[in-house]
Formats: structure tokens, C-alpha cells, sequence
């Protein structure tokens, strides 16, 4: 049997737009859907036209994107109103199957660029009488919903007179906007100073092609949000990070008006806060330079947000000293000695720990920074073993941005591909603090000491 | 921490130590959780765990019930088997306690489930 293609409009929220595409395309391929464009997505432009082979494709697509607003099966997209009623006028006749007498419906109308009053609304939905409808009108809970759509661009400021586009179907899905909201820090029991917003946090889950029953790793921790988000997509998650206090959490507070943290706080109960107590592993207090994973243990996915040295300090246990021998006196109490661990540091580990611990396939999902002007993609961190398949940016400031890099496992590394010691990336933070008043080795230090504060305070409280 | 967990972990980057596994255990708060079954993962998982090293474990914990010392043929199917594994990876849980490097002797504490795993500066 042939399949019946159908158009549909897919609607988009106009936050972290630059990360659209790579979304939609990372799930169509999890999630097995052939979806036509008929025409090829730009920039800025809200709504895309495709098609698919069964309405299943939209709601499963739907179902698991961040970035899409509302699904509609389409009926009519024209220039102008007039068209459209032409359109629909037409077709009036095979729309009357849609609605059966039984059958409540609602017709919403967006504008999208232009302000309407309610009034001026609800005139556009009666210029749609013609329309077979015969079930009532039901405006909380209808059966069917359908959506008039008017697109006066994407310049807020001097929308035209008259819409570009206008567009006329019924709703099929929403995305996972409420999701968000679900999961979302303000209420969240456990945040730290870098805690990743849901919306981006299910992103990179995406992007990392999440699937349920994988093993997720996030070697950078701090919080856990980016768990929180591949936890409710179904992984089974471990995260680590060097912060003792963190993953204890007994770090100051990261609310205004939290004056001390509760017992309590923690990854796992983030895990359970949304129920998915079920799908933590363990994280572990551990320096990503000093990897505790045996060999043989493969992940499917890595997603994380290694340190870059701006909100946090970028440290790794070491020492510049020759002979360190720490004696046994002190070993219950002491704290490592650290020494800077820069960004080509970081992201070379990274690199080399996924090409050796991803299955083959499996993701690497991070964010890297970026000065805007100096930015060509081979500056990116790359290893033989894993393809670039995304590359978005996110701007930060005028002049920095974090992109969202996601790398694909191609093949096995040879030994010497494990032992790569240098991946030739610029260092970030040096340019950054020679832009600022602070050094990098200031800013380093205060951290350290506001730590080393912090670590006494809490082994005061202990006694 | 989890025996899962355990099964996962080497101190084979400690200076000096060339296996580092497995850790042994030295616990002294063991509970045992109720985690969701799940028989998909649990067979994904079989294949990657020492099992040897999973049985000495819960058997060092006094969890070790009727867990089979080998993993039996056809385990996919096996749903009592799976079960079982599903309780000794997932469920029992050291929450205070040590890792102990099997070569180097050195201890890793476990406290509240978190083990920390860092090391000090003369020991890499
Ligand atoms: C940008 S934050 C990640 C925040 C995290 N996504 C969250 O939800 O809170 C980076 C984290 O890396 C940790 N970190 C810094 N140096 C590290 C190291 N050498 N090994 C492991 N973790 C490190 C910091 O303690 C910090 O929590």
C-alpha cells in the first residue's frame, strides 16, 4: 500500500533558535521518521512546512522536542486571507469527515509579530462560518482544535500591515514546552551557581540522542541538571566532579534567599523530586584527569559542561613541586594541592575518554567557548574516532559565545590515538582575562581560597 | 553506591598500580533500596559485568540470598535470574564504608553513598 503524505505545520518557540535544526534532525534519526521538507528551513522563520506518512510521525516527533511549539496538520497556508478562505472553501467537503456532529470543537487564532485585541480576533474566526462544523463549541476541553495563523515576520518593531503568511489546520501535538516548566530550577531541590536551564538541559538529552535503557556519563557533574533531563528520557545516569561539597551539597547556597542548604540536597534527590529515583546509578567525588573507569566500560552517551574557567575555576589535583609526599599525619585532612587544568586539557581528555568509553555510535554532547571573532570550525576540538555531527552557537556577549558541540563515535581508537597529548585549541580563558582586570591566576586563587573556606566551615559543623 | 557501580571502578591510575581491581569493600552501613525492574537493561548489562566480582561483593555485604555464582545460559529469558541481578547491582547500596585499592592499599571513603575517589597530589 502507498502511504498518504500530508502536510503539516510545525511551529516553533523563538528561544534558542540557532539549536532548531540540529534538534529536529538528531530525532528524526532516533526516532526512525521520515519527515519531507517542502522547503528548506531558514533562519529565523517560526514555522516549517513538511510532510508525513502518518500523523504517529508528528505526535512521536513531538513528543520528544524542545524546541517545537504546536504540530498542526495543515489545511491551508496562503499569502493571504482571501486565498485561504478560497482554499478551505474548496475543500470544505472532505473536511465535514473531520467533524461529526458529536464532535466539540474550538478555532484558535495566533498572531505571530502583531498584537490583536480579543475582539478583532474572534471577528477573524467568524469570517470562517463556511467551515462544515457542526459539533458545539466547546472552549476548555473541545475535541477538535483548530488554529488560524498569521505571520507579519519576524521584526516585532514594524510588523507590515497585512501578513505575509496565513495559515489554517487542526492541532495534532504540542512540543515539551510544559516539561520545562515541570523541570524547572525555580523549584528544583538541588541547584548549584551553574545548574543548566531544562530547556537547554533537554537539548543536549536530544542531541545526545538519548534513548531509553542507555548509560549516560557526565564527567563535569556540578548539580546534575544535564542527568535530570537524560534520567527523563529514559538513560540510566552516573555523573563525577571534583567538588566534594557539591556532590555533597554543602556548598553555599545558589539562592538569594536560602540562607543555609537543607540536609538533604542532592543529585539523587533531583532523581527522585521527579520520579526517576529509579534511573540514577552514582556520582562520584573524582578529577576527570584521573579516571576510576575500567576500561571495558562503555557508554552510550556523554553529556556535559566542562569548566571554563569563568564562573568556576578550572582545576585538576597535581602539583608543581617535585618529590610531594604528603605524610601520613596529615592524609585524613588533607586537601589536594591543584593545579590549573586548562581548556585544551579538559577538552583533549574529554575527546580521548569518549573515543575510548562511547559504544560505537554513541554521543559526545558539550559545550565549548568561544571568541566570536576567532571562531572557524577548526578551531574546534577533534579526534580521529569521532565525527562533528552539530555544531550550534549560543552567544554569551558581544564578543564570546558557548557553542553545542555533538560528536558521533565513528570507530575504535588505535593505542596511539588514546595517548594523544595535544589537540591544538586555543585557550579561551587566555583571552578572556587578558581582556579583564583579573588575571587567570588571581581569579584561580580567590576561588580556591573561598573554597578552602567553605571546607573548613564544613569540617567545623562535622565536629 | 551501587554494586553496578562497583563492578565499574579501577584504581589502576593510582602511581604504581597496574589492575587495580576489583576494589575491595569495607562497609559499615549497607541498606538495600527499592529500585523499578527493569529486564531490558538488566540483560544489556550482563555482558559488561565481572560476575565473579559482583558475587564476592554482595556476598562480602551478607547480601548474597540465592544469587547464582555463574550466569546461567539464556539469561534473557530468565526472568528470575534477572531479578536476582537486578537486586545485587541496583538495590543493595553501601551508603558509609571504603573502597580499598587492592594493590597500593590505599582506602577510598565512601560516605552517604558518594564515594570519593580523589586522590592527593603525590599519588599520580
Ligand atoms: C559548568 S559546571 C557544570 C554544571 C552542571 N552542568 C550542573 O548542572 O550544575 C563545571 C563543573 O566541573 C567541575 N570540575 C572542575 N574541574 C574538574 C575536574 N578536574 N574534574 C571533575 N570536575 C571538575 C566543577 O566542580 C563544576 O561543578
Amino acid at each position: 500500500m502507498s502511504k498518504m503524505w500530508k502536510k503539516y505545520l510545525l511551529w516553533f518557540a523563538q528561544e534558542h533558535v540557532e539549536f532548531r535544526v540540529s534538534e529536529i534532525e538528531s530525532l528524526l534519526s532516533l526516532l526512525r521518521i521520515h519527515m519531507k521538507y517542502q522547503e528548506k528551513p531558514r533562519d529565523l522563520q517560526p514555522y516549517w512546512v513538511v510532510e508525513f506518512s502518518s500523523e504517529d510521525d508528528a505526535k512521536l516527533l513531538a513528543s520528544r522536542s524542545v524546541s517545537l511549539r504546536t504540530c498542526l496538520e495543515l489545511w491551508g497556508h496562503e499569502p493571504s486571507l482571501e486565498k485561504l478562505h478560497n482554499t478551505l472553501h474548496a475543500k470544505a467537503e472532505m473536511l465535514a469527515s473531520y467533524f461529526p456532529p458529536n464532535k466539540s470543537f474550538k478555532i484558535e487564532v495566533e498572531t505571530f509579530c502583531r498584537h490583536f485585541t480579543l475582539q478583532e480576533k474572534v471577528e477573524k474566526i467568524e469570517t470562517f462560518s463556511y467551515l462544515p462544523l457542526q459539533g458545539e463549541v466547546n472552549l476548555k476541553s473541545p475535541d477538535i482544535r483548530l488554529y488560524y495563523i498569521e505571520y507579519y515576520g519576524t521584526k516585532a518593531l514594524e510588523p507590515p500591515e497585512l501578513p505575509y503568511d496565513v495559515f489554517f489546520g487542526r492541532w495534532v501535538a504540542d512540543g515539551l514546552r510544559q516539561l520545562s516548566k515541570k523541570l524547572s530550577l525555580k523549584t528544583r531541590k538541588f541547584i548549584g551557581n551553574t545548574s543548566m536551564d531544562p530547556q537547554l538541559s533537554l537539548l543536549m538529552a536530544n542531541q545526545a540522542q538519548i534513548h531509553d535503557g542507555d548509560i549516560v556519563l557526565d564527567p563535569f557533574v556540578g548539580s546534575g541538571s544535564l542527568l535530570v533531563a537524560a534520567a527523563q528520557f529514559g538513560a540510566y545516569v552516573f555523573g563525577s566532579d571534583i567538588d566534594y561539597l557539591m556532590l555533597h551539597g554543602r556548598t553555599k547556597p545558589s539562592r538569594i534567599r536560602q540562607k543555609k542548604r537543607e540536609n538533604d540536597e542532592s543529585i539523587c534527590a533531583n532523581m527522585q523530586q521527579y520520579n526517576l529515583g529509579h534511573k540514577y546509578l552514582d556520582v562520584l567525588v573524582n578529577d576527570f584527569a584521573m579516571v576510576f573507569w575500567k576500561d571495558s566500560l562503555e557508554f552510550d552517551a556523554v553529556i556535559t559542561d566542562p569548566p571554563y574557567g569563568i564562573r568556576e575555576a578550572t582545576e585538576r589535583i597535581g602539583t608543581e613541586k617535585e618529590d610531594c609526599v604528603v605524610s601520613d599525619e596529615h592524609l585524613a585532612t588533607h586537601v589536594p594541592a591543584k593545579i590549573e587544568y586548562g581548556i585544551p586539557s579538559i577538552y583533549r581528555d574529554l575527546l580521548v575518554f569518549s573515543a575510548k568509553h562511547l559504544r560505537i555510535g554513541g554521543r559526545l554532547v558539550c559545550w565549548f567557548p568561544v571568541f566570536r571573532e576567532d571562531y572557524t570550525e577548526r578551531c574546534l576540538p577533534q579526534h580521529p574516532c569521532l565525527k562533528l555531527v552539530a555544531n550550534s552557537e549560543q552567544p554569551l556577549s558581544k564578543v564570546t559565545s558557548r557553542r553545542l558541540l555533538t560528536y558521533e563515535k565513528i570507530r575504535q581508537p588505535s593505542q596511539s590515538e588514546l595517548e594523544i597529548r595535544d589537540i591544538s585549541i586555543q585557550d579561551f580563558r587566555e583571552k578572556y582575562f587578558v581582556l579583564r582586570e583579573e588575571t587567570r591566576k588571581e581569579r584561580r586563587l580567590r576561588e580556591a581560597a573561598v573554597r578552602k573556606e567553605n571546607w573548613e566551615k564544613y569540617k567545623e559543623n562535622k565536629k | 553506591m551501587k554494586l553496578l557501580t562497583h563492578n565499574m571502578l579501577t584504581s589502576k591510575c593510582i602511581r604504581g598500580v597496574n589492575v587495580g581491581y576489583p576494589l575491595s569493600i569495607n562497609a559499615s552501613d549497607v541498606r538495600v533500596a527499592d529500585v523499578d525492574f527493569n529486564p531490558d537493561f538488566i540483560s544489556r548489562m550482563i555482558p559488561k559485568i565481572d560476575w565473579p566480582v559482583l558475587y564476592n561483593a554482595v556476598e562480602r555485604l551478607g547480601h548474597v540470598e540465592d544469587l547464582p555464582k555463574e550466569t546461567p545460559v539464556n539469561y534473557e529469558s530468565n526472568e528470575d535470574f534477572l531479578k536476582k541481578a537486578h537486586h545485587a547491582l541496583l538495590e543493595v547500596e553501601i551508603i558509609h564504608g571504603e573502597l580499598v585499592c587492592p594493590e597500593s592499599g590505599r582506602k577510598f571513603p565512601i560516605n552517604n553513598g558518594i564515594p570519593n575517589m580523589l586522590l592527593n597530589e603525590d599519588e599520580i
